[in-house]
């Protein structure tokens, strides 16, 4: 049970050599434990979740059970899944059920999957170390003295120590694509528009983007199969034709072209990640790939430019929790604006107000043209940089992070330095882009290194053979952490 | 004294008539218990999300074309951010930059002068929730049906220079957007309110600093509101004061208006392009489908009056001033069953301009709401063509009809009201009142013209009014020349 990927869990299942409730039973005794320890998740209802179990048991043995049904997932505590406490990793939320369920909350349903609990995050997904928590950092079951990244670090921790097989998350700038390297996971961001964010919690929406993590591209395929879906309630979602994720996972990649952008390689990234990304080139070239050489020459103002648009978005989709109809409202207040202020100032932490505060700034008369209407031009060059390039190439391939997990508070006091651990995943979200990560190897303390893999519009599928065939050549995926066996 | 020249421009929010609300799937209906009509959208949930309603754009279109205006093919939702209670997501949905609405124009008639009022902009956007004060016990009540109702807001050009010009707009708009069926008009509801930009200067010099009245939700309040704006502003310069930028409320009860907020405080709303909805397409196709729904509009029904009916301008105007009184003209029209258009259409107007309009000031009716149905007032006319009543009658008949002493025919059997139309029966009447009369008579041709009206009076009071005045009055000037 402890390493079945979804696609063996589910084969179990359905052959009844396995019960859900036994699958349920077994990660819920390991997440009280060792999930603890890692905090990787803010809540669990085992009541709900053992009587999902149960009615996919029933279901199955009616042989009514769809592919993945009975299989446990975790779940960000991002998407609103009705009966659940629904937090956001804020205080704001700490005391929010939700009334109703987010559109991939439906769509897990529908497939028969077990919601087995929900997980830790960065506070309104604002973060890239789970250190911004409201209900504390997640640890890395790596090296619990690091971070698993974030924003979807209890995702990411959760699948890592086999807390459950799989996990979503959401992805803003590389909030799935960055815990899932420094996890030694797998993770896929979805082209915009391909996953609705309804009932998603809102950061940034031209940058949201939900999707799955796991430890094999097979079972991202099986999971986006799942999460994808055209949702008129989601003005941005896209109707398009239901695709199959795992069409192409049996395609050899001969003379598969793979564009490596100069600026991923020009600097900044630590050396063992640098020395891991090369030996997965020689890898693919192994698998007959051939590289060529690309140019992203705006990538060098992704950062600045998320860091301009994302605040913008988040400080009036989040002007919401003002705690007049839910959520977290001040004990003691004056007037009105009183109640504003002190119920925002104690309910949201110091990330949140950051963003909140920057994004207020950039939007404001007199300032607005200089900030954020540059930031949307240049957000446009980047995107027409990697068109350019995508003539080119068939995917393009890079590092996920510059380095791997770095240590609870080393970087929390420093903004921008824990920014720019998102310099080479955040041009993929204000591209709209599908970009993943998967493991390729260690640094010198053991720790995971991710590579990263960005497809072009609806490549996913392509994206994913192309992760798949390395997995088959190679083990990085297999490994696991030290002593979470028992717990 | 010097001529002051006052400058006033109108905001207009016209509610829209769609069943469901601009983003979301709840009812519109008004008068529901509080929240009840607020759906998880409405209240802003956490990971809800906004969806277009198209009934509201086509809406947006319908008045587009309606005053000539340009409909934008690609226009762009904004996000206005502010904190309000009764806000439920702390920004309002609305259009800024790119507006679905461009230019065009309503010509109205002040008087009996026409003139043109240039819109500037018409842009869709949705209605904020309803914060109520009382009843709570030192505590505020929100209701958020009437969050995201979908509203048109229609701006014109500072293009009016009195109130009674201002008034002469909003009301033609008031009946143009319930001509072409966008709004309800209900200014009680609140479906129908205005915004008045008012501005005073001395003639020939730049404009003057404006302030905004808000919720102007009556003809008469707009009135009086802004003449008592133009007044205090005249005064405060000729007292060597300046008038501050600042947008101010009408208190009906005392008569005037007060300062609400100056520009000093004016908020920084922080407009951006909701990420959260695609920029609205209009296609030529969609355009065209609309149009080809489009009812025909006052202008052109007034030509059409006036050019096939024979009406004159005035009557056209008068039964084209909005949908329902145009509506009933044709209806009745075209129930009378009078062979001669332009004698049926003369009559109907008639009827409706004097008897109708009459009646239903003194009630404080509406139109829809008169006790004389369009098919009513048909027999009526009908009764009146063919000879059966002269207009006395036709107006006692009315009179009858309104009371609900049932339809024409059966009232003028009940009262006998059927006119005397036999020459030979008046001849032996006429003869009876001058031989019965003669002072009159000699008068009369002494040269007293009274006289013949004396004569005239005696005739009809001899027939209880029934005899038909116009033979009446020949039969007594061959006698009397003879």
């Amino acid at each position: 049970m402890l390493n079945f990927t979804v696609k063996q869990l589910a084969a179990e299942i359905a052959a009844r050599r396995v019960s859900s409730v036994e699958a349920a039973e077994f990660f819920l005794k390991r997440i009280k434990t060792l999930g603890k320890t890692l905090n990787a998740f803010i809540s669990l209802d085992e009541e709900k979740t053992l009587v999902a179990a149960r009615a996919a048991d029933a279901l199955l043995a009616a042989g009514q059970g769809g592919s993945l049904t009975g299989v446990p997932i975790a779940h960000k505590d991002i998407f609103c899944a009705k009966g659940w406490l629904t937090t956001c990793g804020s205080k704001m939320l700490a005391n929010f059920t939700a009334p109703y369920d987010a559109h991939v909350m439906e769509q897990f349903n529908a497939a028969g999957t077990v919601t087995i609990g929900k997980t830790n995050m960065d506070e309104f997904a604002m973060g890239s170390s789970n250190e911004t928590s409201y209900f504390g950092p997640v640890k890395n079951p790596w090296d619990i003295t690091t971070v698993p990244g974030g924003s979807s670090g209890g995702s990411a921790a959760a699948v890592a120590a086999r807390l459950a097989p799989a996990a979503t998350g959401t992805d803003t700038g590389g909030s799935i694509r960055q815990p899932a390297a420094l996890t030694g996971i797998c993770g896929l961001k979805p082209t915009y528009g391909v996953v609705s964010r309804y009932g998603m919690i809102a950061f940034a929406s031209s940058l949201d983007q939900a999707g799955p993590f796991a430890r094999t591209a097979e079972d991202l395929g099986l999971l986006l199969n799942v999460m994808a879906g055209f949702d008129a309630r989601d003005s941005t979602s896209l109707e398009r034709e239901r695709e199959d994720y795992t069409r192409e996972l049996e395609k050899p990649l001969t003379g598969l072209r793979i564009g490596l952008p100069r600026e991923f390689f020009a600097e900044g990234m630590a050396p063992d990640v640098a020395k891991a990304i090369d030996e997965a080139i020689a890898q693919y070239k192994k698998l007959g790939c051939e590289m060529v050489e690309v140019s992203l020459p705006n990538m060098k103002l992704s950062v600045p430019v998320y860091y301009v648009l994302a605040p913008a978005e988040a400080s009036s989709n989040l002007s919401r929790f003002d705690g007049v109809r839910y959520g977290y409202r001040a004990p003691e207040y004056g007037d009105l604006i009183d109640m504003y202020k002190k119920s925002r100032a104690q309910g949201f932490g110091a990330e949140v107000k950051r963003r909140i505060l920057i994004g207020t700034y950039v939007l404001s008369h007199g300032y607005y043209d200089a900030y954020y209407i540059k930031a949307q031009k240049l957000r446009r060059l980047i995107a027409q940089d990697f068109a350019a390039a995508f003539k080119r190439c068939d995917v393009i391939l890079g590092p996920t992070s510059p380095g791997t997990a770095f240590k609870i508070g080393e970087k929390s006091g420093d903004p921008v330095q824990m920014y720019l651990s998102d310099i080479y995943t955040i041009a993929v979200n204000l591209a709209g882009l599908p970009g993943m990560s998967l493991p390729c190897g260690f640094d010198r303390a053991s720790l995971p290194v991710g590579l990263q893999l960005i497809g072009d519009y609806f490549g996913e599928a392509k994206m994913l053979n192309v992760a798949h065939q390395y997995q088959l050549a190679t083990d990085w995926h297999q490994r696991m952490p030290q002593g979470i066996e028992t717990c | 004294m010097m001529k002051w020249e006052v400058v006033i421009g109108l905001e207009t929010h016209a509610q829209l008539s769609t069943r469901s609300k601009i983003f979301s799937g709840s009812s519109t209906a008004f008068g529901a218990s509080p929240n009840s009509q607020a759906s998880a959208v409405d209240i802003a949930l956490p990971g809800v999300l906004p969806v277009l309603n198209r009934g509201a754009v086509e809406r947006a279109i319908r008045f587009g074309l309606a005053v000539g205006a340009t409909i934008s093919p690609r226009s762009i939702f904004a996000r206005k951010n502010y904190f309000y209670p009764d806000l439920p997501k702390g920004y309002q949905i609305s259009q800024y930059e790119l507006p679905v609405v461009q230019g065009g124009s309503l010509t109205i008639m002040v008087g009996e002068v026409e003139k043109t009022v240039r819109l500037t902009r018409a842009h869709l956007e949705e209605d904020a929730g309803k914060s109520l004060h009382e009843d709570f016990h030192g505590m505020s009540g929100i209701d958020l049906n009437r969050a995201g109702t979908p509203l048109l807001e229609i701006v014109t050009e500072p293009d009016m220079a009195s109130a009674e010009e201002a008034v002469a707009y909003a009301k033609a708009l008031h009946a143009l957007v319930q001509w072409i069926g966008i709004c309800d008009g209900n200014m009680q509801e609140g479906s129908f309110r205005c915004d008045a930009n008012v501005s005073v200067r001395r003639a020939g010099e730049p404009l003057g600093t404006r302030c905004e009245i808000k919720n102007l939700n009556s003809f008469n309040f707009m009135d009086k509101a802004i003449r008592y704006e133009v007044r205090r502003q005249i005064e405060l310069i000729e007292d060597g004061g300046r008038v501050v930028q600042e947008t101010r409320l009408y208190d009906p009860d005392k008569d005037e208006t007060r300062s609400m907020r100056s520009k000093e405080d004016a908020m920084d709303y922080r407009y951006f392009p909701d990420p959260d909805l695609l920029p609205l397409t209009i296609t030529p196709h969609w355009i065209a489908e609309v149009k080809a729904t489009m009812p025909e509009l006052p202008v052109a029904k007034q030509t059409r009056f006036t050019g096939e009916f024979g009406l004159s301008d005035y009557d056209a105007r008068l039964l084209t001033q909005s949908r329902a009184w145009s509506d009933y003209f044709e209806a009745a029209l075209a129930a009378s069953g009078v062979p001669d258009k332009t004698v049926a259409a003369k009559s109907v107007a008639n009827l409706m301009t004097s008897e109708l309009a009459a009646a239903l000031n003194r009630s404080e009716t509406d139109i829809a709401g008169a006790p004389v149905t369009p098919h009513a007032l048909a027999g009526l006319v009908l009764r009146s063509a063919d000879g059966t009543l002269n207009n006395k009658m036709a107006k006692e008949v009315f009179a009858a009809m309104w009371e609900g002493e049932g339809d024409a025919d059966a009232i003028i059997d009940k009262r006998g009201l059927k006119q005397i139309s036999d020459s030979g029966e008046i001849e032996k009447i006429v003869d009876q009142v001058l031989s019965a009369n003669a002072k009159s008579v000699e008068e009369f041709r002494a040269g007293k013209d009274k006289a013949f009206n004396a004569l005239v009076g005696q005739v009809m009071k001899a027939t209880k009014g029934k005899a038909n005045p116009a033979q009446v009055n020949d039969l007594l000037k061959k006698k009397l020349a003879g």
